[in-house]
């Protein structure tokens, strides 16, 4: 027996993940790792908080910014570029890439997050809102999409400890 | 030799497996879904999906950019 063995008890064929951010950009791993696993025979439950909350409103308005994120350079003119943060800081900027990125989605193909977080209720991925991230930031259930359940950090974990794959995102 | 074909030309990850998956649940065990696909990384997806989940890749084509999966569905 390796050390690498199960905890006797745990169905490896399970995974959950804690999505903590809320942008276009970050939205995308935790769907994407939820519906591919669901498909491929996982039971997966995410577990939305802080900021990846607001990938449970019924009205999705993701955008993303390129202020501090020196990572981000886009396809452009030929060639990858990036933004001074101080041009971030322009009102309209943050609209504009948002549209640009959304248009870079579509065009290659990618889904929408509206499209995966459909595909993760129809798969039976097991969606959790923070009780405590909707008081902070005053969100009422009735904000959010039908069918999500709320619990707080022990609910988490109860997942997590019958959970072969959590994830932090 | 398909019982159904799935085109998934110009989707990107993780679309042709969920397109996949959604389509051999209305197939009855034993038939074939034939899936086409322009995604590169789908050649590495669909084997690790059939391994994962029982599903047999029967047989797997490229040609002109365009990658044809045939997978039997198993139970």
């Amino acid at each position: 027996m390796s050390s690498t063995d199960l905890k006797p008890g745990i169905d490896p064929n399970t995974m959950s993940i804690i999505v903590t951010k809320g942008t276009l950009d970050w939205a995308y791993p935790p769907f994407i790792l939820a519906t591919t696993a669901a498909a491929m025979g996982l039971e997966v439950t995410m577990f939305f908080t802080f900021y990846g909350l607001t990938l449970l409103k019924k009205d999705l308005d993701l955008e993303i910014s390129s202020l501090g994120n020196p990572a981000m350079k886009m396809p452009m003119m030929g060639m990858h570029m990036g933004m001074p943060n101080i041009v971030s800081a322009i009102p309209g900027v943050d609209a504009a890439a948002t549209a640009m990125m959304k248009n870079l989605i579509k065009k290659k193909g990618v889904a929408s997050i509206p499209e995966l977080r459909e595909l993760a209720v129809e798969a039976d991925v097991r969606l959790i809102a923070c009780q405590m991230t909707l008081d902070l930031f005053e969100y009422s259930k009735d904000d959010m999409i039908e069918g999500i359940e709320i619990g707080g950090a022990a609910t988490y974990i109860e997942v997590a400890t019958q959970s072969h794959i959590n994830l932090f995102i | 030799m398909a019982d159904q074909v799935l085109d998934a030309k110009g989707l990107n990850c993780p679309l042709p497996i969920l397109k996949a998956k959604k389509a051999l649940k209305s197939l009855e065990s034993g038939q074939v879904l034939e899936v086409l696909s322009t995604d590169p990384g789908s050649v590495a997806d669909f084997s690790a999906f059939c391994r994962t989940t029982g599903n047999e890749l029967v047989e797997q084509n490229e040609a002109d950019g365009v990658y044809t999966y045939l997978i039997r569905k198993t139970a």
